[in-house]
Protein backbone atom coordinates (compact mmCIF):
# COMPACT_ATOMS: atom_id res chain seq x y z
CA UNK A 1 0.00 0.00 0.00
CA UNK A 2 1.01 3.67 -0.88
CA UNK A 3 1.07 6.20 1.88
CA UNK A 4 0.51 8.97 -0.53
CA UNK A 5 -1.21 12.85 0.27
CA UNK A 6 -4.54 11.68 -0.56
CA UNK A 7 -4.65 8.46 1.20
CA UNK A 8 -3.55 10.92 4.51
CA UNK A 9 -6.58 13.03 3.58
CA UNK A 10 -8.75 10.08 3.71
CA UNK A 11 -7.64 8.94 7.10
CA UNK A 12 -8.03 12.76 7.99
CA UNK A 13 -11.11 12.93 7.26
CA UNK A 14 -12.09 9.03 8.51
CA UNK A 15 -10.75 9.96 11.68
CA UNK A 16 -12.20 13.31 12.08
CA UNK A 17 -9.07 15.07 12.47
CA UNK A 18 -7.38 18.17 11.37
CA UNK A 19 -3.58 17.66 10.57
CA UNK A 20 -0.90 20.37 9.87
CA UNK A 21 1.44 20.45 7.09
CA UNK A 22 4.00 19.35 9.22
CA UNK A 23 1.69 16.51 11.32
CA UNK A 24 0.40 15.30 7.65
CA UNK A 25 4.30 14.59 7.05
CA UNK A 26 5.42 12.94 10.07
CA UNK A 27 2.04 10.48 9.59
CA UNK A 28 3.10 9.80 6.70
CA UNK A 29 6.69 8.91 7.59
CA UNK A 30 5.47 7.10 10.24
CA UNK A 31 2.73 4.94 8.72
CA UNK A 32 5.51 3.96 5.93
CA UNK A 33 7.37 2.51 8.35
CA UNK A 34 5.12 0.44 10.30
CA UNK A 35 3.76 -0.33 6.99
CA UNK A 36 8.12 -1.74 6.34
CA UNK A 37 7.91 -3.66 9.49
CA UNK A 38 4.55 -5.17 9.25
CA UNK A 39 5.89 -6.41 5.52
CA UNK A 40 8.75 -8.32 7.38
CA UNK A 41 5.50 -10.45 8.55
CA UNK A 42 5.06 -11.63 4.75
CA UNK A 43 8.72 -13.59 4.95
CA UNK A 44 7.03 -15.99 7.78
CA UNK A 45 6.48 -19.50 6.41
CA UNK A 46 2.67 -20.29 7.83
CA UNK A 47 2.52 -23.28 6.02
CA UNK A 48 -0.14 -25.48 8.05
CA UNK A 49 -0.61 -22.71 10.98
CA UNK A 50 -4.50 -22.60 10.77
CA UNK A 51 -5.95 -18.69 10.97
CA UNK A 52 -7.17 -17.26 14.28
CA UNK A 53 -8.83 -14.13 15.30
CA UNK A 54 -7.77 -14.06 18.97
CA UNK A 55 -4.26 -14.77 20.62
CA UNK A 56 -5.24 -17.04 23.17
CA UNK A 57 -6.78 -20.65 22.43
CA UNK A 58 -9.51 -19.74 25.15
CA UNK A 59 -13.57 -19.28 24.11
CA UNK A 60 -17.08 -18.60 25.71
CA UNK A 61 -16.14 -16.27 28.56
CA UNK A 62 -19.99 -15.38 29.58
CA UNK A 63 -21.90 -13.95 32.33
CA UNK A 64 -24.85 -14.94 33.31
CA UNK A 65 -27.94 -12.95 32.44
CA UNK A 66 -28.16 -10.91 35.66
CA UNK A 67 -29.03 -6.85 36.17
CA UNK A 68 -26.56 -5.41 37.99
CA UNK A 69 -26.54 -1.94 39.68
CA UNK A 70 -25.30 0.56 37.04
CA UNK A 71 -23.69 3.64 38.49
CA UNK A 72 -25.57 6.78 39.40
CA UNK A 73 -26.43 9.25 36.73
CA UNK A 74 -24.48 11.80 38.49
CA UNK A 75 -21.20 9.60 38.38
CA UNK A 76 -21.46 8.57 35.43
CA UNK A 77 -22.04 11.95 33.93
CA UNK A 78 -19.56 13.67 35.86
CA UNK A 79 -16.30 12.77 34.02
CA UNK A 80 -17.82 14.65 30.29
CA UNK A 81 -16.80 17.41 28.82
CA UNK A 82 -20.24 18.93 28.83
CA UNK A 83 -23.28 17.82 30.23
CA UNK A 84 -26.97 18.96 32.05
CA UNK A 85 -28.23 16.91 34.90
CA UNK A 86 -29.71 14.21 32.95
CA UNK A 87 -28.18 13.89 29.36
CA UNK A 88 -24.48 14.00 28.24
CA UNK A 89 -24.05 17.13 25.56
CA UNK A 90 -22.14 16.88 22.15
CA UNK A 91 -22.40 19.82 19.92
CA UNK A 92 -24.61 19.44 16.99
CA UNK A 93 -24.69 16.52 15.14
CA UNK A 94 -26.90 16.45 12.52
CA UNK A 95 -27.71 13.61 9.89
CA UNK B 1 -41.71 -1.11 -19.48
CA UNK B 2 -42.59 -3.54 -16.50
CA UNK B 3 -41.01 -2.72 -13.88
CA UNK B 4 -40.12 -4.90 -10.86
CA UNK B 5 -38.75 -3.65 -7.17
CA UNK B 6 -36.32 -5.72 -5.94
CA UNK B 7 -36.16 -5.29 -2.58
CA UNK B 8 -33.62 -7.00 0.66
CA UNK B 9 -34.56 -6.37 4.40
CA UNK B 10 -32.24 -5.36 7.55
CA UNK B 11 -34.60 -6.39 10.58
CA UNK B 12 -33.10 -5.10 13.79
CA UNK B 13 -34.49 -6.90 16.57
CA UNK B 14 -33.65 -6.57 20.39
CA UNK B 15 -33.01 -9.20 22.34
CA UNK B 16 -35.45 -9.67 25.75
CA UNK B 17 -32.71 -10.25 28.32
CA UNK B 18 -32.60 -9.08 31.62
CA UNK B 19 -29.02 -7.18 31.67
CA UNK B 20 -27.08 -5.72 28.36
CA UNK B 21 -25.17 -7.77 25.90
CA UNK B 22 -21.33 -7.21 27.57
CA UNK B 23 -22.67 -5.52 31.09
CA UNK B 24 -24.82 -5.63 34.10
CA UNK B 25 -27.07 -2.81 33.18
CA UNK B 26 -30.46 -3.14 32.61
CA UNK B 27 -32.18 -3.22 29.08
CA UNK B 28 -35.65 -1.80 31.10
CA UNK B 29 -37.62 0.24 28.68
CA UNK B 30 -38.82 3.91 29.31
CA UNK B 31 -36.67 4.65 32.34
CA UNK B 32 -34.71 7.86 33.40
CA UNK B 33 -32.15 8.91 30.88
CA UNK B 34 -28.49 7.76 31.69
CA UNK B 35 -29.76 5.88 34.70
CA UNK B 36 -28.79 2.31 33.16
CA UNK B 37 -24.93 2.87 32.57
CA UNK B 38 -22.28 2.13 33.98
CA UNK B 39 -18.26 1.86 33.05
CA UNK B 40 -18.55 -0.64 30.29
CA UNK B 41 -21.15 1.21 28.25
CA UNK B 42 -20.29 4.29 28.55
CA UNK B 43 -16.76 3.45 26.71
CA UNK B 44 -14.87 4.11 29.98
CA UNK B 45 -10.92 2.88 29.04
CA UNK B 46 -9.53 -0.21 30.40
CA UNK B 47 -12.74 -1.88 31.18
CA UNK B 48 -13.65 -5.36 29.99
CA UNK B 49 -16.62 -6.71 28.12
CA UNK B 50 -18.02 -9.85 29.04
CA UNK B 51 -20.97 -11.47 26.78
CA UNK B 52 -24.17 -12.11 27.96
CA UNK B 53 -25.01 -16.48 27.43
CA UNK B 54 -28.36 -15.66 27.03
CA UNK B 55 -28.32 -13.38 24.60
CA UNK B 56 -26.19 -15.62 22.50
CA UNK B 57 -28.79 -18.35 23.06
CA UNK B 58 -32.03 -16.09 22.01
CA UNK B 59 -29.99 -15.05 18.86
CA UNK B 60 -29.09 -19.50 17.89
CA UNK B 61 -33.18 -19.78 18.85
CA UNK B 62 -34.12 -17.51 15.85
CA UNK B 63 -31.67 -19.00 13.63
CA UNK B 64 -33.07 -22.52 14.48
CA UNK B 65 -36.63 -21.08 13.75
CA UNK B 66 -35.62 -19.32 10.81
CA UNK B 67 -33.59 -22.87 9.36
CA UNK B 68 -30.39 -21.27 9.54
CA UNK B 69 -27.23 -23.24 9.56
CA UNK B 70 -25.63 -22.07 13.58
CA UNK B 71 -21.89 -20.89 13.32
CA UNK B 72 -20.13 -23.43 15.77
CA UNK B 73 -17.04 -20.44 15.77
CA UNK B 74 -18.21 -17.61 16.04
CA UNK B 75 -16.63 -14.22 16.79
CA UNK B 76 -17.40 -10.53 17.13
CA UNK B 77 -15.93 -7.73 15.21
CA UNK B 78 -15.42 -3.62 15.73
CA UNK B 79 -17.19 -1.34 13.32
CA UNK B 80 -15.65 2.19 13.90
CA UNK B 81 -17.67 5.21 13.01
CA UNK B 82 -18.01 8.88 14.50
CA UNK B 83 -21.58 9.36 14.99
CA UNK B 84 -21.64 10.25 18.98
CA UNK B 85 -24.74 7.60 19.76
CA UNK B 86 -21.95 5.14 20.69
CA UNK B 87 -19.51 6.30 23.09
CA UNK B 88 -16.56 4.10 22.34
CA UNK B 89 -16.49 5.39 18.29
CA UNK B 90 -17.35 1.75 17.32
CA UNK B 91 -20.17 -0.41 17.59
CA UNK B 92 -19.65 -4.19 18.83
CA UNK B 93 -20.41 -6.29 15.64
CA UNK B 94 -20.46 -9.72 13.56
CA UNK B 95 -18.59 -8.91 10.34
CA UNK B 96 -16.41 -12.44 9.61
CA UNK B 97 -18.33 -14.89 11.94
CA UNK B 98 -21.90 -14.33 12.20
CA UNK B 99 -23.93 -16.45 14.39
CA UNK B 100 -26.51 -17.70 11.36
CA UNK B 101 -26.24 -18.09 8.40
CA UNK B 102 -28.18 -19.76 5.37
CA UNK B 103 -31.29 -19.90 6.00
CA UNK B 104 -35.00 -19.37 5.01
CA UNK B 105 -38.67 -18.60 5.75
CA UNK B 106 -41.79 -19.38 3.92
CA UNK B 107 -44.34 -17.15 3.63
CA UNK B 108 -47.77 -16.83 2.28
CA UNK B 109 -48.58 -14.34 -0.24
CA UNK B 110 -52.06 -14.18 -1.49
CA UNK B 111 -52.47 -17.86 -1.78
CA UNK B 112 -48.89 -18.70 -3.17
CA UNK B 113 -45.89 -20.22 -0.99
CA UNK B 114 -42.72 -17.94 -1.53
CA UNK B 115 -39.60 -18.97 0.12
CA UNK B 116 -37.34 -15.96 1.20
CA UNK B 117 -33.67 -16.52 1.76
CA UNK B 118 -32.20 -15.38 5.40
CA UNK B 119 -28.34 -14.13 4.21
CA UNK B 120 -27.25 -14.05 7.70
CA UNK B 121 -28.13 -13.12 11.47
CA UNK B 122 -24.95 -11.55 13.43
CA UNK B 123 -25.43 -9.94 16.96
CA UNK B 124 -24.47 -6.61 18.08
CA UNK B 125 -24.99 -3.65 20.58
CA UNK B 126 -27.74 -1.26 20.12
CA UNK B 127 -26.84 2.44 19.57
CA UNK B 128 -28.11 4.89 22.54
CA UNK B 129 -30.34 7.75 22.05
CA UNK B 130 -29.48 11.26 20.53
CA UNK B 131 -31.89 14.06 20.99
CA UNK B 132 -31.83 17.70 19.43
CA UNK B 133 -32.18 20.05 21.97
CA UNK B 134 -33.51 22.95 20.01
CA UNK B 135 -32.59 25.62 22.80
CA UNK B 136 -29.22 25.11 23.00
CA UNK B 137 -28.75 23.81 19.09
CA UNK B 138 -26.80 20.60 20.82
CA UNK B 139 -27.20 16.98 20.93
CA UNK B 140 -28.05 15.42 23.89
CA UNK B 141 -27.40 11.69 24.46
CA UNK B 142 -29.02 9.29 26.56
CA UNK B 143 -26.52 6.32 26.62
CA UNK B 144 -29.11 3.45 28.43
CA UNK B 145 -29.95 2.01 25.19
CA UNK B 146 -26.05 1.60 24.22
CA UNK B 147 -25.01 -1.94 24.40
CA UNK B 148 -29.15 -3.57 24.84
CA UNK B 149 -28.60 -6.98 22.81
CA UNK B 150 -29.57 -6.63 19.08
CA UNK B 151 -29.78 -9.22 16.40
CA UNK B 152 -29.83 -8.32 12.80
CA UNK B 153 -31.17 -10.58 10.54
CA UNK B 154 -30.30 -9.80 6.65
CA UNK B 155 -32.85 -11.62 4.13
CA UNK B 156 -31.57 -11.68 0.65
CA UNK B 157 -33.11 -9.52 -1.99
CA UNK B 158 -36.22 -11.92 -2.72
CA UNK B 159 -39.48 -9.69 -2.24
CA UNK B 160 -40.78 -8.03 -5.04
CA UNK B 161 -43.33 -6.22 -3.31
CA UNK B 162 -44.86 -3.98 -0.30
CA UNK B 163 -47.62 -6.89 0.29
CA UNK B 164 -44.49 -9.69 0.33
CA UNK B 165 -42.43 -7.73 2.63
CA UNK B 166 -45.32 -6.83 5.04
CA UNK B 167 -46.22 -11.03 5.25
CA UNK B 168 -42.24 -11.56 6.19
CA UNK B 169 -42.20 -9.19 8.57
CA UNK B 170 -45.42 -9.80 9.75
CA UNK B 171 -44.42 -13.76 10.24
CA UNK B 172 -41.11 -13.17 11.24
CA UNK B 173 -42.58 -10.98 14.24
CA UNK B 174 -45.07 -13.89 15.34
CA UNK B 175 -42.30 -16.58 15.79
CA UNK B 176 -39.97 -13.46 17.46
CA UNK B 177 -42.91 -13.50 19.89
CA UNK B 178 -43.45 -17.08 20.14
CA UNK B 179 -39.81 -17.86 20.87
CA UNK B 180 -39.77 -15.20 24.02
CA UNK B 181 -36.70 -13.32 22.48
CA UNK B 182 -38.20 -9.84 21.66
CA UNK B 183 -40.98 -8.33 22.55
CA UNK B 184 -41.49 -6.58 18.94
CA UNK B 185 -42.47 -3.34 20.36
CA UNK B 186 -42.29 -1.48 16.85
CA UNK B 187 -43.23 1.97 18.75
CA UNK B 188 -40.61 1.21 21.38
CA UNK B 189 -38.17 0.62 18.84
CA UNK B 190 -37.46 -3.12 19.97
CA UNK B 191 -37.92 -4.22 16.14
CA UNK B 192 -36.71 -1.81 13.50
CA UNK B 193 -36.62 -2.56 9.54
CA UNK B 194 -34.11 -0.98 7.28
CA UNK B 195 -35.15 -1.51 3.14
CA UNK B 196 -33.06 -1.78 0.86
CA UNK B 197 -34.95 -1.21 -2.60
CA UNK B 198 -34.33 -1.03 -6.57
CA UNK B 199 -36.21 -1.34 -9.78
CA UNK B 200 -35.48 -3.51 -12.87
CA UNK B 201 -37.28 -3.61 -16.12
CA UNK B 202 -39.24 -7.37 -15.26
CA UNK B 203 -36.44 -10.00 -15.27
CA UNK B 204 -33.60 -7.35 -16.34
CA UNK B 205 -30.08 -6.36 -14.85
CA UNK B 206 -30.30 -5.57 -11.22
CA UNK B 207 -30.55 -1.25 -10.65
CA UNK B 208 -28.72 1.02 -8.28
CA UNK B 209 -30.18 0.22 -4.87
CA UNK B 210 -30.86 2.75 -2.10
CA UNK B 211 -31.80 1.88 1.53
CA UNK B 212 -34.51 3.21 3.93
CA UNK B 213 -33.85 3.79 7.18
CA UNK B 214 -36.35 5.41 10.35
CA UNK B 215 -39.22 2.76 9.40
CA UNK B 216 -40.72 1.58 12.67
CA UNK B 217 -44.73 1.13 11.92
CA UNK B 218 -45.55 -2.24 9.03
CA UNK B 219 -47.57 0.90 7.35
CA UNK B 220 -44.91 3.26 6.76
CA UNK B 221 -43.09 -0.02 5.47
CA UNK B 222 -45.68 -0.47 2.92
CA UNK B 223 -45.96 3.16 2.14
CA UNK B 224 -42.12 3.29 2.05
CA UNK B 225 -42.06 1.12 0.11
CA UNK B 226 -44.77 2.21 -2.19
CA UNK B 227 -43.34 5.77 -2.80
CA UNK B 228 -39.14 4.64 -3.09
CA UNK B 229 -40.57 2.57 -5.90
CA UNK B 230 -42.60 5.48 -7.76
CA UNK B 231 -39.79 7.36 -7.20
CA UNK B 232 -37.08 5.49 -8.48
CA UNK B 233 -39.04 4.68 -11.73
CA UNK B 234 -40.09 8.12 -12.16
CA UNK B 235 -36.31 8.82 -12.26
CA UNK B 236 -35.55 5.83 -14.70
CA UNK B 237 -38.05 7.05 -16.67
CA UNK B 238 -37.48 10.46 -17.34
CA UNK B 239 -33.82 9.22 -18.52
CA UNK B 240 -32.10 10.24 -15.00
CA UNK B 241 -29.99 7.77 -12.56
CA UNK B 242 -30.61 6.49 -8.92
CA UNK B 243 -28.14 7.31 -6.55
CA UNK B 244 -26.86 5.01 -4.69
CA UNK B 245 -27.82 6.40 -0.91
CA UNK B 246 -29.51 6.46 2.51
CA UNK B 247 -32.56 7.77 2.63
CA UNK B 248 -34.91 8.45 5.43
CA UNK B 249 -38.34 8.26 5.66
CA UNK B 250 -40.71 10.98 6.99
CA UNK B 251 -43.95 9.19 7.64
CA UNK B 252 -45.76 12.36 8.47
CA UNK B 253 -44.74 13.83 5.26
CA UNK B 254 -44.99 10.30 2.94
CA UNK B 255 -42.10 11.29 1.44
CA UNK B 256 -38.15 9.64 1.88
CA UNK B 257 -35.23 11.57 1.33
CA UNK B 258 -31.32 11.34 1.06
CA UNK B 259 -29.42 11.72 3.94
CA UNK B 260 -25.31 11.78 4.45
CA UNK B 261 -25.25 12.00 0.30
CA UNK B 262 -21.13 13.57 1.55
CA UNK B 263 -19.64 9.77 2.86
CA UNK B 264 -21.93 7.60 0.78
CA UNK B 265 -19.79 4.66 0.67
CA UNK B 266 -19.05 4.64 4.86
CA UNK B 267 -15.90 2.78 5.42
CA UNK B 268 -16.29 0.87 9.07
CA UNK B 269 -12.50 -0.41 9.13
CA UNK B 270 -13.88 -3.61 10.51
CA UNK B 271 -11.08 -5.68 12.67
CA UNK B 272 -11.70 -8.68 15.43
CA UNK B 273 -12.93 -7.27 18.53
CA UNK B 274 -9.71 -8.23 21.25
CA UNK B 275 -11.86 -7.54 24.28
CA UNK B 276 -14.09 -10.44 23.38
CA UNK B 277 -13.74 -14.14 23.35
CA UNK B 278 -14.53 -16.36 20.03
CA UNK B 279 -18.06 -18.50 21.10
CA UNK B 280 -17.95 -22.14 20.37
CA UNK B 281 -20.90 -23.80 20.36
CA UNK B 282 -20.67 -27.63 20.91
CA UNK B 283 -23.23 -30.45 20.24
CA UNK B 284 -23.95 -30.44 23.76
CA UNK B 285 -24.92 -26.51 23.91
CA UNK B 286 -26.56 -26.69 20.70
CA UNK B 287 -28.72 -29.90 21.44
CA UNK B 288 -29.65 -28.13 24.83
CA UNK B 289 -31.04 -24.90 23.14
CA UNK B 290 -33.04 -27.01 20.18
CA UNK B 291 -34.12 -29.22 23.38
CA UNK B 292 -35.47 -25.54 25.16
CA UNK B 293 -36.93 -23.78 22.42
CA UNK B 294 -40.51 -23.16 23.12
CA UNK B 295 -43.51 -24.35 21.93
CA UNK B 296 -44.52 -22.79 18.23
CA UNK B 297 -47.43 -21.87 16.77
CA UNK B 298 -48.01 -25.17 14.85
CA UNK B 299 -47.39 -27.34 17.89
CA UNK B 300 -49.47 -25.79 20.17
CA UNK B 301 -52.40 -25.65 17.36
CA UNK B 302 -51.61 -29.37 17.27
CA UNK B 303 -51.88 -29.91 21.09
CA UNK B 304 -54.69 -27.93 21.78
CA UNK B 305 -56.54 -30.41 18.80
CA UNK B 306 -55.16 -33.70 20.19
CA UNK B 307 -55.00 -32.89 23.67
CA UNK B 308 -58.29 -30.97 24.49
CA UNK B 309 -60.25 -31.79 21.12
CA UNK B 310 -60.43 -28.44 20.04
CA UNK B 311 -61.42 -27.63 16.41
CA UNK B 312 -58.68 -27.33 13.98
CA UNK B 313 -60.44 -23.88 13.38
CA UNK B 314 -60.88 -22.71 16.78
CA UNK B 315 -56.84 -23.57 17.39
CA UNK B 316 -56.00 -21.59 14.40
CA UNK B 317 -57.45 -18.41 15.74
CA UNK B 318 -56.05 -19.46 19.50
CA UNK B 319 -52.55 -19.19 18.38
CA UNK B 320 -52.91 -16.50 15.74
CA UNK B 321 -50.91 -14.60 18.07
CA UNK B 322 -48.76 -15.72 21.15
CA UNK B 323 -50.81 -13.02 23.47
CA UNK B 324 -53.98 -14.85 22.60
CA UNK B 325 -52.78 -17.92 23.05
CA UNK B 326 -50.78 -17.02 26.38
CA UNK B 327 -54.43 -16.07 27.99
CA UNK B 328 -56.24 -18.93 26.28
CA UNK B 329 -53.75 -21.36 28.07
CA UNK B 330 -54.29 -19.26 31.36
CA UNK B 331 -57.70 -19.13 31.18
CA UNK B 332 -57.91 -22.59 30.03
CA UNK B 333 -55.79 -23.82 33.40
CA UNK B 334 -57.28 -21.46 35.93
CA UNK B 335 -60.74 -23.14 34.69
CA UNK B 336 -59.85 -26.25 34.30
CA UNK B 337 -61.84 -26.38 31.09
CA UNK B 338 -60.01 -25.97 28.06
CA UNK B 339 -63.22 -26.31 25.87
CA UNK B 340 -64.98 -23.63 27.19
CA UNK B 341 -61.57 -21.84 27.38
CA UNK B 342 -61.10 -22.23 23.49
CA UNK B 343 -64.48 -21.05 22.98
CA UNK B 344 -64.43 -17.83 24.91
CA UNK B 345 -61.01 -16.55 23.59
CA UNK B 346 -61.76 -17.46 20.10
CA UNK B 347 -65.10 -16.37 19.76
CA UNK B 348 -66.13 -13.32 22.45
CA UNK B 349 -62.62 -12.26 23.38
CA UNK B 350 -61.84 -11.56 19.50
CA UNK B 351 -65.20 -10.30 18.96
CA UNK B 352 -64.00 -7.39 21.51
CA UNK B 353 -60.85 -7.07 20.85
CA UNK B 354 -62.04 -6.16 16.93
CA UNK B 355 -64.48 -4.17 18.32
CA UNK B 356 -62.20 -2.48 20.25
CA UNK B 357 -59.68 -2.22 18.14
CA UNK B 358 -57.34 -3.99 20.80
CA UNK B 359 -53.78 -5.19 19.40
CA UNK B 360 -53.01 -8.94 21.18
CA UNK B 361 -49.57 -6.92 22.80
CA UNK B 362 -52.36 -4.59 24.43
CA UNK B 363 -54.49 -7.81 25.72
CA UNK B 364 -55.06 -6.76 29.20
CA UNK B 365 -58.16 -8.69 30.33
CA UNK B 366 -57.56 -10.59 33.45
CA UNK B 367 -57.35 -14.45 33.09
CA UNK B 368 -58.99 -15.14 36.41
CA UNK B 369 -62.29 -13.52 35.89
CA UNK B 370 -62.61 -14.84 32.62
CA UNK B 371 -61.77 -18.27 34.30
CA UNK B 372 -63.99 -17.30 37.22
CA UNK B 373 -67.21 -17.17 34.60
CA UNK B 374 -66.55 -20.14 33.19
CA UNK B 375 -67.26 -22.08 36.28
CA UNK B 376 -69.98 -19.82 37.00
CA UNK B 377 -71.35 -20.73 33.52
CA UNK B 378 -70.40 -24.16 33.51
CA UNK B 379 -72.05 -24.80 36.87
CA UNK B 380 -75.08 -23.40 35.95
CA UNK B 381 -75.03 -20.47 38.04
CA UNK B 382 -75.45 -18.18 35.74
CA UNK B 383 -76.76 -18.70 32.17
CA UNK B 384 -75.00 -17.87 28.44
CA UNK B 385 -76.50 -13.85 28.39
CA UNK B 386 -75.70 -13.09 31.68
CA UNK B 387 -72.23 -14.90 30.87
CA UNK B 388 -72.02 -12.70 27.43
CA UNK B 389 -72.83 -9.48 29.26
CA UNK B 390 -70.17 -10.24 32.15
CA UNK B 391 -67.68 -11.14 29.97
CA UNK B 392 -68.17 -8.49 28.00
CA UNK B 393 -67.82 -5.83 31.44
CA UNK B 394 -64.56 -8.05 32.59
CA UNK B 395 -62.28 -7.22 29.07
CA UNK B 396 -63.82 -3.16 28.62
CA UNK B 397 -63.93 -2.58 32.38
CA UNK B 398 -62.22 -5.02 34.18
CA UNK B 399 -64.79 -5.51 36.75
CA UNK B 400 -65.21 -8.40 39.71
CA UNK B 401 -67.11 -10.71 37.89
CA UNK B 402 -68.91 -12.23 40.97
CA UNK B 403 -69.25 -8.47 42.11
CA UNK B 404 -71.11 -7.26 39.02
CA UNK B 405 -73.10 -10.66 38.91
CA UNK B 406 -74.68 -9.34 42.05
CA UNK B 407 -75.02 -6.24 41.44
CA UNK B 408 -76.96 -6.67 38.19
CA UNK B 409 -79.34 -9.73 39.26
CA UNK B 410 -77.51 -11.92 37.04
CA UNK B 411 -77.58 -14.85 38.96
CA UNK B 412 -79.70 -17.92 37.54
CA UNK B 413 -82.96 -18.33 38.52
CA UNK B 414 -83.21 -22.00 39.44
CA UNK B 415 -85.70 -21.50 41.42
CA UNK B 416 -89.05 -24.04 41.00
CA UNK B 417 -91.44 -21.83 42.39
CA UNK B 418 -90.44 -18.62 40.08
CA UNK B 419 -90.05 -20.92 36.87
CA UNK B 420 -93.60 -22.75 37.68
CA UNK B 421 -94.74 -18.94 37.86
CA UNK B 422 -93.57 -17.83 35.11
CA UNK B 423 -94.60 -20.75 32.91
CA UNK B 424 -98.23 -20.82 34.02
CA UNK B 425 -98.70 -17.48 33.09
CA UNK B 426 -97.59 -18.02 29.51
CA UNK B 427 -99.62 -20.72 28.98
CA UNK B 428 -102.14 -18.40 30.10
CA UNK B 429 -101.27 -15.72 27.81
CA UNK B 430 -100.64 -17.10 24.72
CA UNK B 431 -103.32 -19.45 24.17
CA UNK B 432 -102.77 -19.90 20.43
CA UNK B 433 -99.27 -21.19 20.67
CA UNK B 434 -100.66 -23.57 23.03
CA UNK B 435 -102.90 -25.03 20.74
CA UNK B 436 -100.76 -24.84 18.11
CA UNK B 437 -98.24 -26.95 20.02
CA UNK B 438 -101.02 -29.45 20.73
CA UNK B 439 -102.00 -29.75 17.71
CA UNK B 440 -98.39 -30.95 16.58
CA UNK B 441 -96.49 -27.89 15.86
CA UNK B 442 -93.27 -28.49 17.63
CA UNK B 443 -91.35 -25.24 17.11
CA UNK B 444 -94.40 -23.37 19.02
CA UNK B 445 -92.48 -24.73 22.07
CA UNK B 446 -89.32 -22.42 21.76
CA UNK B 447 -91.39 -19.43 21.49
CA UNK B 448 -92.95 -20.74 24.61
CA UNK B 449 -89.98 -21.27 26.54
CA UNK B 450 -88.92 -17.36 25.21
CA UNK B 451 -91.88 -15.84 26.28
CA UNK B 452 -91.14 -17.85 29.77
CA UNK B 453 -87.50 -16.65 29.90
CA UNK B 454 -88.45 -12.77 28.94
CA UNK B 455 -90.60 -13.06 32.62
CA UNK B 456 -87.76 -14.21 34.45
CA UNK B 457 -85.75 -11.67 33.03
CA UNK B 458 -83.32 -13.57 30.73
CA UNK B 459 -82.19 -15.14 33.94
CA UNK B 460 -83.96 -18.63 33.85
CA UNK B 461 -82.00 -21.70 34.40
CA UNK B 462 -82.85 -23.06 30.34
CA UNK B 463 -82.98 -26.43 31.39
CA UNK B 464 -85.59 -26.51 34.08
CA UNK B 465 -87.28 -23.87 32.53
CA UNK B 466 -87.66 -26.21 29.12
CA UNK B 467 -88.77 -29.06 31.14
CA UNK B 468 -91.04 -27.11 33.49
CA UNK B 469 -92.73 -25.67 30.23
CA UNK B 470 -92.77 -29.42 28.65
CA UNK B 471 -94.87 -30.62 31.96
CA UNK B 472 -97.41 -27.78 31.91
CA UNK B 473 -97.87 -28.99 28.15
CA UNK B 474 -98.46 -32.36 28.94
Amino acid sequence: MEIDAQLIAYLEELSCLILSEREKQRLTDDLREILNSMARLEELNTTGVPERSHPFDNVNAFREDVVQPSLSREHILQNAPAHNSEFFIAPKTVE
Amino acid sequence: MNWESVIGLEVHAELATQSKIFCGCSTAFGQEPNTQVCPVCAGMPGVLPRLNRTAVEYAVRVGLALNCTITRYSKFDRKNYFYPDLPKAYQVSQLYAPICRDGHLAVEVDGTTKIIGIREIHMEEDAGKLIHDAVSDNTLMDFSRCGVPLIEIVTQPDFHSAAEVRTFLMQLREILLYLGVCDCKMQEGSLRADINISVRPEGGELGVRTEMKNLNSFKAIGRAIEYETRRQIQLLESGKQVVQETRRWDDDAGVSYGMRSKESAPEYRYFPEPDLLPIYIDDQWLQSIVENLPEMAEAKRARYMRCWGISALEAATLTSHVYVAQLFEEVAALSRNPMEAAHLVAGEIMRLMNQTDTLPEDLAVDAKKLATLITLVSSAKINRNAYKEAVEAVFIDGVDPEEYIAQRGLRMVSDADAIAEAVAAVITEQRQAVADYRAGQHKALGFLIGQAMRKLQGKGNPALVRKAMLEALE
